[in-house]
């Protein structure tokens, strides 16, 4: 794939430098057939630093995964070498089986078989936590 | 069918259904005898609880009903590493009603989901015990006549203390309801209280480490357990240590009108010459907590009340 032109795909665009293998793990873009480029820490004249991810040949990703990282993200698919669509993002209510709970009291510490899920509890200031334990999640 | 596993199950109205139910249970026990004749109730306690068991116990024999369960995760299937789903399952062909106590956060809501009969949180680690709660604001209805317009004073480890976050989450929603917390800084309430119940609601509060400093502002006094292993530091503890029991000497800084409320079990953060002093309700609130138990199970049941 050539990096500069991406025929039919998506780019995922202003992502926070040094959080686009993050995004890369929680899109599970390494089960992925299609070729996948990530720059690092390309210039911005809004952000100073950024990462970008382009996918080849793939329309369709999870957007709430998208949305619970980072708002500011921008999601652009194209198609033809044109930009055909901007997506926009929103925090999701609820995530489920993308992030797990790290509190050792939380019954998903030991119960197998139940889905992870995250409830978003202040939107104001991206606050997301577990729905057994009231936990917050913690990015890092 | 409904599951009690939040405090905030409960709406405001329901909760009010279900202590007026309480209060006729009270009132006429002998009329509630046989409203729940041939139900069951499971008992699963994957960690030792006496008075909370015993209490559900009772409330179910008063209906008539009969009880089953275990009594700690050693006597159940839990040791065989038999999952919360699959063990509330099989429970659920036993039984018309479940109450679970389990040490980790959550367990009663995964219960909940795979559940084929209505499941009360029974206590869940340090997170919740919304019937607890029912116990107390019971109790405070009943002694102080209202719920709201209050000043209720919690005191010892908060942070753990799934009783008092219970009690904060339900007692939020009432109107002039003000709460001054008294803890070790170590053992302050949990962010989740802290920012989404009193300060998204904006509802007042004040954070303290004396007892002795605010006794004579409150109008209920809410007392936990302070454990030793939780402090931090044992400069902190020998400087605290001693705020957080109550005696006579505090007692005498509060107000005539105050009550003392425990979840018990006490072990020594009340002294017993309180006992004797007419504030202190937490007796009283054991007695409280068999009749909103007995309640609670109707409800859950969908038994319907006699008619007077
Ligand atoms: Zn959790």
């Amino acid at each position: 794939m050539n990096v500069d032109s991406l025929k039919r795909g998506i780019v995922i665009d202003h992502i926070k430098a040094g959080s686009c293998m993050d995004i890369y793990k929680y899109l599970e873009l390494d089960k992925l057939d299609c070729s996948v480029a990530i720059i690092k820490n390309a210039k911005s004249n809004a952000m100073g630093k950024k990462d970008i991810i382009k996918v080849e040949g793939l329309l369709d990703i999870d957007l709430d995964v998208l949305g619970f990282i980072d708002c500011n993200i921008t999601v652009n698919v194209i198609d033809d070498g044109k930009i055909i669509e901007k997506k926009k993002l929103t925090m999701p209510e609820t995530i489920r089986n993308v992030v797990s709970c790290k509190n050792p009291r939380c019954i998903t510490s030991i119960e197998h078989g139940i889905d992870q899920i995250f409830k978003l509890s202040d939107p104001e200031n991206h606050v997301y936590r577990c729905a057994y334990c009231e936990q917050k999640y913690e990015k890092k | 069918m409904k599951h009690i596993i939040d405090p905030l199950d409960l709406s405001v109205e329901e909760l009010d259904s279900y202590l007026d139910l309480a209060d006729r249970i009270y009132a006429n026990p002998e009329k509630y005898a046989h409203v729940c004749d041939g139900k069951k109730l499971a008992t699963l306690f994957y960690e030792p609880s006496t008075r909370t068991r015993l209490s559900f116990e009772a409330a179910m024999l008063n209906l008539g009903g009969s009880v089953l369960g275990f009594s700690s995760a050693e006597n159940s299937s839990a040791t065989k590493g038999e999952s919360v789903a699959d063990t509330i399952r099989v429970v659920s062909n036993f039984a018309d009603i479940c109450a679970i106590r389990h040490p980790k956060e959550g367990a009663p809501m995964v219960a909940a989901q795979y559940s084929q009969i209505p499941v009360v949180n029974a206590g869940d680690g340090g997170h919740q015990h919304p019937t607890q709660t029912l116990t107390d604001i019971m109790t405070i209805r009943a002694l102080k006549g209202r719920l709201g317009n209050l000043t209720i004073g919690l005191c010892g480890d908060l942070k753990f203390g799934r009783t008092a976050h219970s009690l904060i989450t339900t007692l939020a929603r009432y109107a002039g309801i003000k709460f001054i917390l008294i803890s070790p800084p170590e053992l302050e309430i949990p962010d989740y209280i802290r920012d989404n119940t009193l300060i998204q609601k904006k509802i007042p509060f004040q954070e303290v480490e004396r007892l002795e400093d605010v006794i004579g502002n409150l109008d209920v006094l809410y007392m936990t357990r302070v454990q030793k292993e939780r402090f931090f530091n044992e400069e902190d503890y020998v400087r605290l240590k001693d705020s957080y029991i109550l005696d006579m000497e505090k007692m005498s800084l509060a107000k005539d009108d105050m009550i003392v409320l425990h979840p018990l079990p006490r072990v020594n953060e009340i002294a017993v010459e309180v006992d004797n002093d007419p504030r202190a309700a937490y007796f009283k609130q054991v007695q409280y907590g068999v009749y909103i138990r007995m309640a609670l199970i109707m409800k859950l049941l969908e038994v319907n009340d006699i008619e007077c």
